[in-house]
């Protein structure tokens, strides 16, 4: 998943936690960048027609923004859900995030064929958990 | 360059190739399973061409799981059974519906496995980390299996566009 998606996966989950605009504070947080970086990025995204920013108020997603957000969001689910389900990672969060920039939407779609995964995906992402909310996370296997 | 687009330790670099001995496993087992889906009649006109690629492809995928695995079990990680993954496979698994399905779907295992490790090479690559393994040999290993992925596209393309 390159960077432009993890920040629209960003913004579309900060937008649900702030319900409205997402803060660049949130969104710092979410993504574990500093402001700057994040208020960088927005620009570029708002170049793209992907976000619109509102100066005091924060990021909101556009119409494409918000199906790419959708796409991207769905895409972490999967590896979120391989990790926890197939692979038995009891860290499936921390590890989702740092293997989610490695993993291409070709290969969540091909693990994608081997998991179970709810119809409504990714409305029932909570991002609060950071996980879908139907997740059912097996005994750890040894690493 | 993605946000942490690098394997920063050995244990990212051993889930990252716990990841492409799954997608070898995937391949290898929608293969069989293709080749048994087909109603008989299909079966029967499925011709050797397709029939050898299939066979072809469950045994190279077969291959690259060993190697993968010889590389995991060096960094003292495990790795998921085939029967594992096949019966996971098997539960979601829905049939293409004619030959031409069969040929898109293996199009699509290896433009998969061909872009994972490419993105691997790269993360691997883009990073200083000190691995317990040798650098030079999970390199090799990896663009030796990057390659025949790349040859396993343009054979089902080449089949493809015959039968078009």
């Amino acid at each position: 998943m390159n960077t432009a998606d993890q920040y629209l996966k960003a913004i579309y989950l900060a937008q649900r936690i702030d319900d409205g605009p997402a803060s660049t504070g949130t969104l710092a947080d979410l993504l574990g960048v500093s402001p700057a970086s994040v208020n960088e990025m927005v620009g570029k995204l708002e170049s793209r027609e992907l976000v619109e920013h509102e100066k005091y108020k924060g990021a909101s997603l556009t119409d494409e923004g918000l199906e790419r957000a959708h796409d991207a969001l769905q895409t972490y689910c999967i590896i979120e859900r391989f990790l926890a389900n197939v692979l038995e990672v009891e860290e499936f969060r921390e590890e989702a995030h740092a293997l989610e920039a490695v993993i291409d939407d070709t290969v969540a779609d091909r693990l994608d064929t081997i998991i179970d995964r709810p119809e409504e995906c990714p409305d029932c992402f909570d991002p609060e958990a950071d996980c879908c909310k139907y997740l059912e996370v097996e005994p750890s296997r040894a690493d | 360059m993605s946000l942490g687009q690098r394997v920063s330790s050995d244990h990212q670099l051993a889930r990252l190739l716990q990841i492409g001995v799954v997608l070898e496993e995937v391949v290898e087992s929608r293969a069989a399973h293709h080749l048994e889906s087909l109603p008989a009649d299909e079966r029967e006109a499925i011709d050797e061409e397709v029939r050898a690629l299939l066979a072809d492809a469950a045994d190279e995928s077969a291959e690259h799981r060993e190697r993968l695995e010889a590389l995991v079990d060096e960094l003292e990680a495990e790795t998921v059974a085939y029967e594992e993954i096949n019966a996971l496979v098997d539960a979601q698994y829905g049939p293409p519906e004619d030959t031409d399905g069969v040929l898109y779907d293996q199009l699509c295992n290896e433009e998969t496995a061909y872009k994972f490790y490419d993105d691997l090479i790269e993360a691997v690559e883009a990073s200083d980390a000190a691995f317990d393994i040798d650098r030079e040999r999970l390199l090799e290993t990896l663009y030796d299996i990057r390659e025949e992925e790349r040859e396993g596209v343009e054979e089902v393309t080449e089949i493809m566009e015959r039968r078009a």
